[in-house]
């Protein structure tokens, strides 16, 4: 379901069923979902960095982005926090449970783009799930990319995620740092905000370092400073950006922020883009 | 500017009206036109010319609106009521899906509801630019909606030209009227006795060929073009839209959204006669054991608080950052949404606004405070500015007691070196656009 496919409605739900459900963390679930008989679109594709519409009959739909494919089973990864109605009524729905989906929508990581670069990936907390895709396509396609890095921190140590992917990820060439922002007995890492990893990278070659980054807003903002205060221009960072997305494609309003509709001309953005309206209190 | 009529144009007598509201129906389609209801002109069916209403007309100001009684028989002699099109094309309430659970499982269905076969008759010019501004929103997307498309796509438009305006009217400002250019069927221009009738379309010249039509003489046509000319001349509000954009987003934390929060009640009111505004909202519709579910689409609010809603609180918190977002919404980042302004100035929210916020006064104020803030940087200039103040006008003609003209307040007021609005230069909409480097 590309933007350049005929007419389709993109209200229409599809049912999916969950798979798996593996916990990540305290409230943070990562569920395996596949379409509901094969009646659907077995060519499921998505481009890292999208998101979809999960729907729970009764509950509601809310976006998640996609943190992972699954491409044996046709199926795909969202990990989901327990925040409001709809993601509570998801976690009783179990393995086997019937929920719906629409959905690809919104623009990725601009991975083509960033060919032949040094790409350094920046996320705070659950925001590294949106960049996982594009972590998992970065490796897959190591030889075409420059150095890698990946800058990640939670409030936790427990609250890091896919901490099996590490080892993966450094197998592949990824330069991984980790921060917490409060540490726990048997956390020997670094205690420390995010954006003060970038200290760990030497070296930059600024004009050709792609920065992606998600977390929460805050975070964005500070980790976009300290790309900017080490030389990299604005126009090469790119951050995945939350609002309330209800309609997915930009006929309802809800997700704007200033000239942008994130549904639409995001949620990856170009950070001078996006950086004079973050800037603005209530905006 | 001088209205010529062309060779087009016939003349309709209304003595032989009520055939095309006849063929009309006979060609199946639902009537919709201007009519007496809830004490003004709203849109319902039309069955017969006796439903139009005729002999009346609307008197508005700001925060005012009120029938009252011509002192002729003029069947389109008024304005715009509180009512547009939109409600027929994007309806208050559309079902979108429905998920019924059978053995343990959802089958999610789209909603499949009739699509009604409208005819509208008396669209004016500015409606006409609205229905295209919606059109942008709903049908001009990489995602149409299905339910305005097939509306729209099997709807007939029978525009008429207004031959009065209404002080809350600034159509000409926004370049979208009075006279009804494109984007109609057929479009009248009312005499005495009959209409001045143009085609617009291939739809539009099969339905003209089975009326009862005849050449409209030159003086028709003279008499058709010279009450076109009297409600461009009735026109007195001005929006001044050269630089608007930036004039706007450049003053996103100005201390005269606060004096505008003051008097807004963030009632919603001019979003719901706003014939362009879309904003939305999905409900859950569940019948009592949560089997049968209906998803339905209403017509949501960029003032109710909980438009915004993010997980953790609502973004626009603040009636101040509502009323924000509505203004730059609609005459600043809708350019760059869809490329045209989201005002068509058809003043229905200067007139339904319960306590007379006036748009066009609204951006007046920030345009004053611009210029004295430009008037101020200059080398000097303090002292001249503040008697320009204390002599109660400022460079636009505004009273001084207004807010707004006083010192702009700390940072908020300064345009920065990059963002200061360039006054006196040519619109450009949309022209810092982020998507127009990147495409869609």
């Amino acid at each position: 379901m590309t933007p350049s496919a005929p007419f389709v409605d993109p209200w229409q739900i599809h049912p999916v069923q969950i798979v798996e459900a593996v916990p990540e963390s305290e409230g943070v679930t990562t569920y395996r979902l596949r379409y509901c008989g094969g009646g659907g679109k077995a060519d499921y594709a998505f481009q890292p960095g999208q998101f979809n519409m999960l729907y729970v009959p009764g509950a509601g739909e809310m976006a998640i982005s996609m943190s992972g494919e699954d491409r044996q089973a046709e199926g795909w990864l969202h990990t989901v926090r327990l925040a409001g109605v709809v993601t509570h009524a998801m976690s009783r729905l179990g393995v086997g449970g019937v929920l719906g989906m629409r959905g690809p929508f919104g623009k990725p990581w601009p991975l083509d783009n960033a060919q032949g670069c040094d790409v350094i990936v920046v996320a705070g907390g659950i925001g590294l799930a949106p960049l996982r895709p594009a972590l998992q396509q970065l490796s897959a396609q190591r030889s075409a990319y420059g150095r890698l890095a990946l800058l990640y921190g939670a409030r936790t140590p427990s609250g890091l995620l896919y901490r099996n992917d590490y080892a993966t990820w450094q197998d592949a060439g990824w330069q991984v740092e980790l921060t917490v922002d409060r540490h726990e007995p048997g956390w020997t890492g670094r205690v420390g905000v995010v954006p003060q990893l970038f200290d760990r990278l030497r070296g930059l070659n600024t004009g050709r370092t792609v920065v992606f980054i998600c977390g929460p807003e805050v975070m964005i903002l500070f980790a976009a400073r300290a790309a900017l205060a080490r030389g990299i221009p604005p126009q090469q960072i790119w951050v995945s950006l939350e609002r309330h997305m209800q309609c997915g494609v930009g006929m309802c309003g809800h997700c704007q922020l200033g000239p942008l509709l994130l549904c639409r001309d995001g949620p990856v953005v170009r950070y001078d883009h996006a950086e004079r309206w973050l800037q603005v209190e209530g905006l | 500017m001088v209205d010529q009529a062309t060779a087009d144009e016939q003349y309709l007598a209304k003595a032989d009206f009520q055939v095309l509201l006849d063929l009309l129906a006979g060609e199946g389609y639902e009537v919709i036109g201007p009519t007496l209801g809830e004490g003004a002109i709203v849109y319902g069916p039309l069955r017969s010319v006796a439903d139009l209403p005729r002999g009346w007309t609307d008197e508005q100001e700001a925060g005012h609106y009120r029938l009252v009684r011509r002192n002729d028989e003029a069947w389109f002699g008024f304005v715009v009521g509180p009512q547009s099109w939109k409600q027929y094309l994007f309806p208050p309430r559309t079902r979108l899906l429905t998920a019924k659970c059978e053995h343990g499982t959802w089958k999610m269905q789209p909603a499949e509801e009739p699509v009604p076969k409208y005819a509208f008759l008396g669209v004016r010019a500015c409606e006409l630019a609205a229905l295209d501004v919606q059109d942008r929103v709903f049908m001009h997307s990489a995602f149409p909606d299905p339910h305005y498309v097939q509306r729209r796509q099997q709807a007939l438009v029978i525009a008429v030209n207004c031959t009065q305006a209404a002080p809350t009217c600034f159509c000409t400002s926004m370049a979208t009227g009075p006279r009804c250019r494109q984007g109609f069927d057929l479009a009248l221009t009312e005499l005495a006795e009959g209409f001045v009738l143009e085609i617009g379309s291939p739809r539009g010249r099969e339905l003209a060929a089975r009326l009862p039509l005849a050449p409209a003489s030159e003086q028709q046509c003279r008499d058709a073009a010279d009450a076109r000319a009297q409600a461009e001349q009735q026109i007195t509000r001005h929006l001044a839209t050269a630089g608007l954009r930036e004039l706007l987003l450049s003053n996103l934390n100005h201390p005269h959204w606060d004096e505008v929060a003051a008097r807004c009640l963030s009632c919603a009111n001019c979003t719901m006669v706003c014939p362009t505004c879309f904003c939305s909202s999905v409900e859950e519709v569940s019948d009592l054991l949560g089997e049968q579910i209906a998803r339905e689409r209403v017509w949501d609010s960029c003032f109710n608080p909980q438009f915004s809603y993010v997980h953790g609180g609502l973004v626009r918190h603040n009636i101040r950052s509502r009323y924000r977002q509505w203004l730059t919404h609609k005459l600043a980042t809708w350019h760059d949404q869809f490329g045209t302004s989201g005002c068509v100035g058809c003043g229905r929210c200067i007139s339904w606004c319960p306590v007379g916020i006036d748009l066009t006064q609204e951006v007046a104020g920030f345009r004053a405070a611009a210029d004295r803030a430009l008037f101020d940087r200059r080398p000097g200039a303090g002292e001249h500015a503040a008697s320009v103040s204390g002599q109660g006008r400022g460079p636009s003609g505004l009273s001084a007691s207004r807010p707004f003209l006083q010192q702009p307040r700390g940072e908020a007021g300064r345009p920065l070196p990059d963002e200061a609005p360039e006054l006196g230069q040519s619109d450009a909409p949309g022209s810092e656009s982020p998507r127009s480097t990147e495409g869609r």
